[in-house]
């Protein structure tokens, strides 16, 4: 009998992971909460990064490297990054000739803009809805090998848990038929997880409501390592709402938008009416080389101090002015014709006359599953190898945002959709190394451990259908989110941190009270939500709990008690005290948070990271002034 | 006293069914109206309280939603019996009682939640993808003028959502027509490079029953979209283009002989 295979989530990681298993004649079951078109990496705007250099500037995949390294103040593993930053041009050509239309020089080739983190035009682009056009592209791919019988979709299908064996391998999973409630276990050689970041357990970020993060967090709770939870992005600029908080690119920067306030404290003037001298381009005048295009964590950190710290919030608001109504109209609607429309119809105003008022969002988790690689001496990825991208439990992968691998502590714009293409890129041929070896090995999958798997889940739910306390489990998953706003955002401090922390206990105590409002079998919506709560809880309490053990800053988290002194010359490496500090710092943090589950609650610690004993890049302090 | 209500408060009444074959009820429900509210953070306000406005607890509404930002698709319904995603849908825009129900042309599965299977369906029939000869690394795509591209992500930005089939005369359960979204899709692959060497086998998609030829021409369908695809154009590109494929298939009658036929 052939191998099986599970991918678990339809954005373009799992997407891309399904056409490399098809590609190679393969047999893949894929489930998604969501037809897949209709997946998560639809949101993502501005571009996807790759040093194709074709603007003279003498850009090169190794300066990618470092520029992605750097933004991450070099807490990925290396070998990874550069894997991903070489294939980069072969990816954005790869998905040019699936049909992406990425916009063109007037000469007919590839265009590509800036983007923060990088002195360099790196980013191809689809006006600025780029996340939908790649992932329709992949979506199509995808389509064709449905239509010739080797792919199974399994849409409105939830992802319940992995389905270990004795060994404690992955043999298999639990699903949840979302329509009519059904769950069924389903056997495979390997299962790859590209399910996605857990924004929702913030309540309202730029994320999708479908990203709630419970497939990441039941893995943990059976025993996958979750790795650097601690590392949630802010974006910068984002439209405040009432259900969401709607991201604006910073592709807007890219093509020149310039982010300022009035000088005037509370100025009660319209935005369009301020004159130039009375405007502060706050970002520009600190940071003259990188300016607007300063790494997210930076520019969310200055737009925090701005408005918190010297109250210069535009008419005492939470939120500063992105302003793009400097550039052409006609300019705005080619690059950024997307992100104009959204402002226009969710505001009322239109962006191409009056700056946007926007403020930071949570946006993304750089932490997440960790995961494996193999590199050859010379740091190279080795093609094929069973290792890459495979979490602690034998047989189950990671891909996209749900893993832990590409970003360190922050990650630079338009790397997500490459991160996650690469991931899929690799993490297919691995999945099918690993399971031609299983089969040889182990045979099929016993009957018996299915059997077992739908029974946990089928008691699950049941006890779930009878949950009839007081508590409504959306006001619950609300809490949560305030929570963790409050908590775990753009500033962090330990005294916080240590309410939260048992804050969230009483949270996971009232879930327990819940009801599940619903106990009908046809689209139970709140009975699947029940569900997601906990995991969502679990991750939540991890992300607190690994921000509480990190007393350092590093990238997107930030904690004003644990911030290195700033060095006195130009060249921080010049500034020998500066140094000591930062090397003092590097060897106690510069380390993997590596959480592991336990009924007690989370448990943290932190481990060095393979790829520095053998450095591409030798850790250098990260400044961008 | 009335005029009160409507100033702080939204009501908004909900056409809701238990699924297929379960009669359909109205329940109406009262939240706090929430500056920038849109019709999806009204019905989460109601996920937390659901009790309607008779003060009877019910379950929460079932609907379908993902980006919120109207890239995905998803949420769309019909609001104020008009058509549209219910996420760009403000509050402050809409007449009260805000009505919300399932769009009617597609079956039902429960609540405001449809099956929009056909239309990924049609895309399988119109074979709307490049076929590329793999993922290797086989250098870069040819080239396209600004102007083809640009076109092209007009057409391409389709979210499938169901807009233009629900006010079409020509889709009511039972018909076989495609719909405007995968004519579109058509235009979209036949005028990328590469996409065009596969094009007849697209255009005899869009032929036989159900085909490009069922359009009634009402025209319902370009002011529908959301997002301001050139409908219209498509379908009139699509009927000469699959004229002239007829033509083409008549005259190269003998030549196929043996071969593969359309594949209407």
């Amino acid at each position: 009998m052939a191998e099986r295979y599970i991918v678990v989530g339809g954005g373009l990681a799992g997407l891309m992971t399904v056409i490399k298993l098809a590609e190679a004649g393969k047999h893949v079951d894929v489930f998604s909460i969501v037809p897949v078109k209709r997946s998560h990496s639809v949101c993502a705007q501005g571009g996807i990064n790759g040093a194709v250099n074709t603007k003279g500037e003498g850009d090169h995949p190794d300066i990618h490297v470092k520029d992605t390294l750097k933004g991450g103040d070099f807490l990925a593993e290396q070998p990874p990054v550069k894997g991903m930053c070489y294939a980069a041009p072969q990816i954005i050509y790869l998905l040019d000739r699936m049909g992406v239309p990425f916009n063109r020089t007037s000469e007919g080739l590839l265009d590509f803009r800036r983007f923060g983190g990088t002195l360099h035009h790196r980013t191809a682009f689809a006006g600025a809805s780029t996340g939908q056009q790649l992932l329709y592209a992949l979506d199509e791919q995808v389509r064709r090998y449905e239509h010739d019988g080797l792919v199974r979709k399994y849409e409105y299908w939830e992802y319940l848990s992995f389905i270990k064996d004795e060994q404690g391998a992955c043999r298999g999973i639990a699903a949840l038929d979302l329509r009519t409630m059904e769950i069924e276990a389903f056997a495979a050689d390997a299962v790859c997880l590209a399910t996605g970041g857990p924004g929702i357990v913030y309540g309202r970020s730029t994320n999708s409501t479908i990203n709630t993060g419970s497939a990441n967090g039941r893995s943990y709770m059976d025993g996958a390592i979750y790795a650097n939870a601690e590392f949630v992005q802010v974006h910068p600029t984002a439209i405040p709402g009432e259900d969401k908080h709607r991201l604006m690119s910073e592709s807007a920067r890219g093509e020149g938008g310039r982010v300022w306030v009035p000088k005037q404290k509370g100025d009660k003037r319209r935005g369009k009416d301020i004159p130039e001298n009375e405007r502060w381009y706050f970002l520009e005048e600190k940071y003259p080389r990188y300016g607007n295009l300063v790494p997210r964590d930076v520019g969310s950190r200055e737009i925090f101090a701005v408005v918190k710290d010297l109250g210069m919030g535009v008419e005492g608001q939470d939120a500063v002015y992105l302003d793009v109504s400097h550039i052409p109209a006609a300019i705005l609607d080619r690059k950024l014709g997307g992100i104009m429309e959204i402002y226009e119809k969710f505001q009322g105003v239109d962006p191409r006359h009056e700056p946007m008022k926007i403020f930071p969002a949570v946006h993304y988790s750089m932490g997440g599953l960790w995961c494996d690689y193999e590199a050859d001496a010379k740091n190279d990825m080795v093609p094929g190898s069973p290792r890459q991208q495979m979490t602690n439990i034998p047989g189950l992968y990671a891909a996209g945002e749900c893993d832990y691998a590409y970003h360190g502590a922050n990650r630079l714009g338009a790397n997500s959709l490459l991160s996650c293409i690469y991931a899929g890129m690799i993490a297919g041929p691995a999945m099918i190394s690993y399971a031609r070896n299983n089969m040889k090995a182990k045979g099929d999958v016993p009957g018996s451990l299915l059997a077992a798997g739908k029974k946990q889940w089928d008691e699950r739910f049941n006890a779930i259908y009878k949950m009839s306390g007081p508590e409504n489990p959306y006001v619950i998953g609300q809490q949560m989110g305030d929570l963790m706003i409050k908590s775990a955002t753009v500033v962090k401090s330990n005294a916080q941190l240590d309410v939260a922390l048992g804050e969230i206990q009483r949270l996971k105590e009232s879930w327990k009270r819940c009801n599940v409002l619903d106990t009908g079998r046809t689209v139970n919506q709140s009975a699947a939500y029940v569900n997601q709560l906990w995991n969502m809880l679990e991750i939540a309490h991890l992300i607190l709990k690994a921000s509480r053990l990190r007393d350092e800053s590093r990238g997107s988290h930030y904690k004003p008690e644990f911030v290195l002194p700033k060095p006195t010359t130009a060249k921080p490496t010049d500034d020998a005290e500066f140094m000591a500090a930062w090397k003092a710092r590097n060897d106690r943090w510069l380390r993997n948070s590596m959480g592991t589950w336990t009924p007690e609650g989370p448990r943290v610690e932190f481990q060095e990271l393979q790829s520095l004993k053998n450095p591409i890049l030798a850790p250098e302090p990260r400044h961008y002034d | 006293m009335r005029s009160k209500i409507m100033s702080d408060k939204v009501i908004v009444r909900i056409e809701r069914s238990d699924g297929p074959g379960h009669p359909s009820r109205w329940e109406e429900f009262q939240v706090d109206r929430r500056p920038n509210a849109n019709v999806i953070s009204v019905l989460m306000q109601i996920q937390r309280n659901p009790v309607t406005t008779e003060g009877k607890t019910t379950t929460p509404p079932a609907w379908d939603a993902a980006c919120l930002e109207e890239v995905c698709g998803s949420c769309t319904m019909l609001i104020n019996g008009k058509v549209r995603q219910a996420c760009s849908a403000l509050i402050d825009k809409l007449s009260q009682p805000v009505t919300l129900q399932p769009m009617k042309k597609f079956p039902l599965v429960r609540d405001l939640i449809v099956d929009r299977q056909k239309m990924f369906d049609a895309l399988k029939r119109v074979r709307a993808w490049v076929p590329i000869d793999g993922t290797y690394d086989l250098g870069p795509g040819p080239k396209q003028s600004p102007e083809v591209t640009e076109l092209r992500y007009v057409l391409s930005t389709c979210m499938t959502c169901g807009c233009c089939l629900e006010v079409c005369p020509q889709v009511a359960p039972g018909t076989a027509f495609l719909g405007a979204a995968a004519i579109s899709q058509v235009r979209l692959f036949n005028s990328h490079p590469t996409g065009a060497m596969n094009a007849s086998e697209r255009l005899h998609g869009l032929m036989g029953e159900g085909g490009v030829a069922d359009c009634g021409k009402a025209a319902n369908c370009i002011d529908a979209c959301p997002k301001g695809i050139p409908l219209t154009s498509s379908i009139a590109d699509m009927a000469r283009e699959t004229t002239k494929q007829a033509l083409k298939d008549w005259f190269l009658r003998d030549e196929r002989k043996g071969g593969a036929g359309p594949t209407g």
